[in-house]
């Protein structure tokens, strides 16, 4: 590491130039290198500490490493350490001057793979990656089908671990290849493939020189310059109310407004508005930030709306446009991904949905199938979902939710399912159907 | 429609979204939430937040600071200003008190950052607060960066990292038992760069701590600490003048400070956005202690 490099990364960085953000998780099966790949790319961009660096360092040495294990920058917990493996999903944080970037490094163990769910479910991208010495495995394709299932708008391939196989093209090619075909049976809107070394380097920040019969970008190049601007859902105007603001104040009297956060769509002073369930409409009277009112909102961004007519709004309802409004469903049809070890999701089972900011007692009505991820087979004698199951599942809801599919809208597509015994969260569920 | 390219908000306006979201999902699905104020940058900036999320009403929980007994007066009057500004309730969960009390022993090394959790816990109980927020980072740690934005705890504080709740999107499952809890981070995605550079954006007053001063320090384990009441020179440790400035607050008789000349918030941006050492290693002898000295504390109910 120079310093004079690192000065200069530094100061572009510093820079108040707003920009903007890539949340990207790593995918793939154990020990095909996922955190490695971070290490290396925080290492190469300069992104790292030195005491972080060192404590790393130390440890590799402790344990009698040949080289410094660059995983142990992510893999923060003792147990994790202990195994060599990763438990749980680590949030790393990096900049460069085209970009900033959130990281989500998952763990490709089976047992945990609800923990990759949680990574990949807010990712705008997703590196899988595939041992070049095991091509595709049962894990690969797992992680390839959840990427696709939760809509992770765009893939990367990283076939990695090229130095153990004589940085061969043609087993580059193979893998590539078959992963292309598996991804065709998929829903993969962006697939990208790169050959890398994780370890050595080779085609994450800079290209390789051992690969020259690789034409494509470096990992990096790629991640700055992946165009994620139009993944966002600006067509349907979707506001599901969080918490209604009313002052208790002698100075600000009569306010009420309608907080949340823009799930989709462009809200702005004067629209027509719908509100849903109750379906009374209205028009907005302002779009309020605290620094004061804005011309118009759209996702991310949090604000408060306020609308001409006192109608009563409460959490849990949603705004939307008089001709352009999600369903308001009871029966819901849906893709589950079951991550509860102890109890299989079961016919008849009582459980409680949280979708957007309203929560609903569930009973599962109907298991259409259960999906064997090898062969994306379905299997319509199943009977249950176990732990890192995913079938098409019907809930009937004791109240209704305000819905979309998960494939038009992530955020009002999408719910988790929750275990009213243990409260712990034990399915994520994403939307094919309402009706 | 106009083009998407107009619709795009800067990486600290996402952030700042992000937040105010998770701290409207906690008043709105928490029975008695409340937020962990020390006068530090982090708890400053999520308290700005809080005031952002809930405007033009006032902030609807109290805060709570844990007061090790060990503070820089400097923090301390910066916290009861903002508390009187905005008309908080402020409860002080006391360490010296506890210690009176009997609740906690004084630790053999004299650092209170152990016996501060069962303080905490204790006024927890007391308040039967079910939510707590603190402005810790996922940058800051690496057992922090495993953190779920929503982190439950059991009826005894405890964290059990390997058996967190899946967390999608951005749905938070808050629900819990009488005596659980849960600890929601605001801050998660934010690093130290962004909080600075939100400080600055935001015109928003820091303690004078943070920016560059001359104090009468001593140099031990690699670290300049200030002499106070808490840090006397040991043989051999000469006490000598340096222009200084604090990273992080926390209990002043672990807290060190860095050689700097960034007395602006411009100036600390450059210095913060050119170092090469972590706020935490820079600054902690209490993380200095073990490798998984965080992950530890954390498991026993620590923030
Ligand atoms: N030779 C070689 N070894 C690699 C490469 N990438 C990773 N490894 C090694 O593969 C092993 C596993 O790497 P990890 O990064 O821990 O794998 P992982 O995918 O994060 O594993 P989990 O998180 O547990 O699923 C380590 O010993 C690495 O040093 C590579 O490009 N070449
Ligand atoms: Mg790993």
């Amino acid at each position: 590491m120079t310093t004079e490099t690192t000065a200069e990364v530094g100061a572009e960085a510093a820079s108040a130039r707003p920009m903007d953000l890539l949340r990207f998780a790593t995918a793939g099966s154990v020990d095909d290198g996922k955190s490695t790949l971070i290490g290396r790319l925080l290492y190469d961009t300069r992104s790292l500490f030195t005491d972080q660096l060192a404590a790393v360092e130390a440890v590799s040495a402790a344990r009698g490493d040949e080289y410094t294990n660059l995983a142990l920058l992510t893999d923060g917990l003792r147990a994790e350490r202990e195994q060599g493996i990763t438990i749980d999903v680590a949030y790393r944080y990096f900049a460069t001057p085209r970009r900033k970037f959130i990281i989500a490094d998952t763990p490709g163990h089976i047992q945990y793979t609800r923990n990759m769910v949680t990574g990949a479910s807010t990712a705008d991208l997703a590196l899988i990656l595939v041992d070049a010495r095991k091509g595709l495995v049962e894990q690969s394709r797992r992680h390839a089908f959840l990427c696709s299932l939760l809509r992770v708008p765009h893939l990367v391939l990283c076939v990695n671990k090229m130095d153990l196989v004589d940085w061969s093209r043609e087993v580059y090619e193979r893998i590539a290849d078959e992963f292309t075909a598996f991804a065709a049976k998929l829903d993969v809107p962006d697939l990208t493939v790169v050959p890398v070394s994780a370890l050595h380097g080779d085609n994450i920040v800079s290209r390789s020189e051992k690969m020259p019969w690789y034409e494509g970008p470096s990992l990096l190049h790629h991640l700055e310059r992946v165009h994620i601007a139009s993944d966002r859902n600006l067509v349907d105007v979707r506001f599901p109310v969080q918490y209604v603001i009313r002052p208790q104040s002698t100075t600000v009297t009569d306010y009420r407004g309608y907080a949340g956060q823009v799930a989709s769509g462009v809200l702005k002073p004067d629209d027509e508005v719908m509100v849903l369930p109750s379906g009374f409409t209205s028009r907005i009277a302002a779009v309020e930030t605290a620094d004061g009112p804005v011309p118009e909102a759209f996702p991310p961004m949090s604000v408060t709306v306020r609308l001409t007519d006192e109608i009563d709004i409460s959490r849990g309802d949603m705004i939307c446009r008089p001709n352009n409004a999600p369903a308001v469903a009871q029966d819901i049809e849906a893709m589950v991904c079951w991550m509860d070890e102890t109890r299989p999701l079961q016919l008849g089972g009582r459980y409680v949905i949280k979708h957007t900011t309203r929560s609903a007692r569930a009973i599962v009505r109907g298991l259409h199938y259960r999906l064997d991820i090898n062969s994306l087979h379905r299997d319509e004698s199943a009977g249950e979902l176990r732990l890192n199951e995913i079938g098409r599942v019907r809930f009937r809801t004791m109240v209704p939710l305000l819905v979309d599919e998960y494939r038009r809208n992530r955020t009002t597509g999408g719910f988790v399912v929750i275990d009213e015994t243990t409260n712990r969260t034990v399915g994520a569920g994403m939307i094919v159907e309402a009706g | 429609m106009t083009t998407t390219a107009a619709y795009q908000v800067s990486h600290l306006d996402a952030l700042e979204a992000e937040s105010i979201f998770v701290l409207r999902e906690v008043v709105a699905e928490m029975e008695r939430p409340v937020l962990l104020f020390s006068g530090g940058k982090d708890s400053i900036v999520m308290l700005w937040l809080a005031q952002k999320a809930f405007a033009p009403a006032n902030i609807p929980f109290p805060v709570l600071h844990v007061d090790t007994g060990h503070n820089f007066p400097e923090v301390l009057a910066y916290r009861d200003q903002r508390v009187a500004e905005l008309g908080l309730q402020l409860v002080v969960a006391s360490v010296p008190e506890a210690l009176a009390s009997g609740l906690v022993r004084e630790s053999a090394d004299g650092m209170r950052n152990r016996i501060q959790t069962p303080v905490l816990l204790a006024a927890v109980e007391q308040h039967r607060f079910d939510a707590l927020f603190g402005g810790a980072r996922r940058d800051e740690e690496k057992a922090r960066a495993k953190e779920r934005v929503f982190s439950f705890r059991d009826e005894f504080g405890q964290w059990d990292p390997k058996n967190q709740r899946p967390e999608l999107w951005s749905l938070y499952n808050g629900r819990h038992q009488p005596g659980e809890s849960i600890r929601a981070f605001p801050l998660s995605n934010w690093t130290e760069l962004d909080v600075w550079h939100y400080i600055a954006r935001e015109r928003i007053e820091a303690p004078s701590i943070y920016y560059a001063h001359e104090r009468e320090v001593i140099e031990r384990d690699g670290m300049l600490y200030a002499v106070n009441e808490f840090i006397r020179p040991r043989a051999g440790e000469e006490r000598f003048k340096a222009r200084v400035r604090y990273r992080t607050v926390g209990d002043a008789s672990c807290t060190a400070a860095v050689r700097s000349d960034a007395d602006t918030v411009a100036k600390v941006i450059a210095e913060v956005a050119a170092t090469r050492i972590t706020e935490r290693g820079a600054t902690r002898g209490d993380d200095r202690v073990s490798e998984a000295a965080m992950e530890d504390r954390k498991r026993e109910g620590y923030f």
